[in-house]
């Protein structure tokens, strides 16, 4: 049996010890540049201090388009319990106090009860979900929502057959609220859905975007995410839940029911009488972009309005 | 030159310069990256209310100067009109390159459909003659009686801003309804002054004929 012998070691072979050094730290060097290189490539917000959510699709309701910066996010909103202007919310929402919160549900259906806001945390399993976002004033963001399909809550409670609508309440606090201390809008905020679309997949009840917790400027602790809908349907800060039979009042249709209306799907053919929403300006871009029907959710929505005049029910 | 004309040249420049302080702020916001997440509604925004503050500057003259007495007050007020102006002009180019990007029937369709940017867009044009005629030269050439009657164009221009305002917020009034209370009391003040210089310019022509030489 012939064993191959290894070959005698020449010492010219031995690698000095402080270039065998050299190497080691060179290659642990390059190895953290290249993975550090590589993990910003699939995490960019890594890189951005914490300020992007990783890209991509993940779930069947995700839009693949570039989600917007944390900051952009958090400081530019419409919140006018906080005051008017866009940076109103961020500035002025500092002594709001979201917790202890409770939410009550009530109107008809079987289980009516107060929920702390522990419990409806309780109710589903909380997922990211990545929205695209239209304002009525045509600018839009991609979010990515932390919350869970508001189908879940109705199920629970038991709707009768009388709950015909879902209205919704933000509280009313003007100590904690310096928007509300002038009569701009009618306070509280109310919106409402209808029970099909409350019960939509897509209808969620958020808790939190970007992986934490909403800040106050974005509806803290709780708040309604209704994507093709624009943007002020999707009401923050809710502390009551009530399924009634009529079509129920909304705030911004009560304050100018021409321009405002109870369905508010997004529509590039059905102008706002005072501007075109034809076009958009996706909050970070240069150029503005075609808005697009039911804001791009018509596959999954176009269904609940077949026969129904949308120029008319706007 | 004698010092009361060094002294106006300095204070002339002095308002020049102070008068630009708003659009190198924007400038400079805008460059540090301090604007909102909606830099173009802002630069938008900004040139426009800095339109009409200077409109309504423009306007104070006058009532001031008769109020003070001060004459000299009448020399900043071309200069100040032409500030509105330039004001004016960067609002209206950035809605026609920033917002619109040049599509010419995007633009006009919105002029003849939104009411607010009719108004809006009417009250820009009627600054144009407004500027044109404002060397001494072509007011010379016009003469008085002609270059004021065309200047009053101005109360065209500030109520025509004021509606344009008015017009395009969502439900917060507040401010447009400010500006529009000053407008009146600038207006109310000339109409009062009217009147007065009227009276007094009557009595004393019934004066002269009731004492003939």
């Amino acid at each position: 049996m012939l064993i191959k012998q290894a070959d005698e070691l020449h010492p010219s072979e031995i690698t000095p010890e402080n270039v065998y050094l050299n190497r080691r730290t060179f290659i642990r060097i390059a190895s953290a540049a290249g993975i550090g290189l590589a993990s910003s490539a699939v995490f960019p917000h890594l890189l951005d201090s914490q300020d992007r959510w990783p890209q991509g699709k993940k779930g069947p309701y995700d839009v693949s388009e570039e989600v917007n910066k944390f900051k952009d996010i958090t400081t530019y909103n419409n919140f006018y319990e906080f005051g008017v202007d866009k940076g109103d919310p961020a500035e002025n929402s500092g002594s709001f106090h979201p917790k202890p919160w409770t939410v009550h549900i009530e109107g008809e259906i079987k289980k009516p009860a107060t929920y702390n806001l522990d419990d409806i945390l309780k109710l589903s399993k909380i997922e990211d979900r990545i929205y695209r976002h239209r304002c009525v004033e045509g600018w839009s963001m991609v979010i990515p929502w932390r919350g869970f399909p508001l189908a879940d809550l109705i199920k629970r409670v038991e709707p009768t057959s009388k709950a015909k609508y879902v209205t919704f309440e933000t509280i009313y606090r003007p100590e904690e609220m310096p928007g509300q201390k002038r009569s701009v809008l009618e306070w509280p905020y109310v919106e409402g859905l209808r029970m099909d679309e409350a019960r939509h997949p897509l209808t969620l009840l958020a808790v939190g975007l970007y992986g934490k917790d909403l800040l106050n400027q974005n509806g803290a602790p709780l708040r309604l995410v209704v994507p093709w809908k624009y943007g002020f349907k999707s009401i923050k800060s809710i502390v009551r839940i009530k399924f009634v039979e009529k079509e129920p009042q909304t705030t911004w249709n009560l304050l100018a029911p021409n321009e405002y209306g109870f369905y508010s799907n997004v529509n590039p053919d059905v102008d706002h009488p005072r501007w075109s929403q034809k076009t958009e300006r996706r909050i970070g871009d240069f150029l503005k972009r075609k808005t697009l029907m039911f804001n791009g959710y018509g596959d999954l929505v176009s269904g609940m309005y077949t026969g129904m005049d949308l120029k008319k029910n706007f | 030159m004698p010092k009361k004309q060094v002294e106006m040249r300095i204070l002339k420049l002095l308002i020049f310069l102070l008068a630009l302080v708003p659009v190198a702020l924007l400038a400079w916001r805008a460059m540090a990256g301090e604007l909102s997440a909606n830099p173009i509604k802002d630069i938008t925004e900004e040139t426009g209310i800095w339109t009409l503050r200077f409109i309504l500057l423009t306007l104070t003259i006058t009532p001031l100067r008769k109020i003070s007495g001060w004459a000299p007050l009448a020399r900043f007020r071309r200069m100040i009109g032409l500030f509105a102006f330039f004001y004016g002009s960067l609002h209206f180019v950035t809605y026609i390159y920033l917002d619109q990007f040049f599509v010419l029937d995007e633009i006009l369709r919105d002029v003849v459909k939104r009411p607010f940017i009719t108004v809006g867009f009417a009250a820009f044009v009627t600054m144009i003659p407004l500027a044109l005629t404002s060397p001494n030269r072509v007011a010379k050439w016009m003469g008085g009686k002609r270059w004021r009657l065309l200047h009053r164009l101005v109360y065209f221009t500030a109520l025509g801003g004021v509606i344009h305002y008015l017009w395009l917020v969502k439900a917060d009034t507040q401010r447009p309804l400010m500006y529009g209370g000053i407008l009146v009391m600038l207006l109310a003040y000339r109409l009062w002054d009217y009147v007065r210089s009227h009276r007094i310019a009557e009595k004393s022509h019934s004066r002269i004929e009731a004492n003939p030489a």
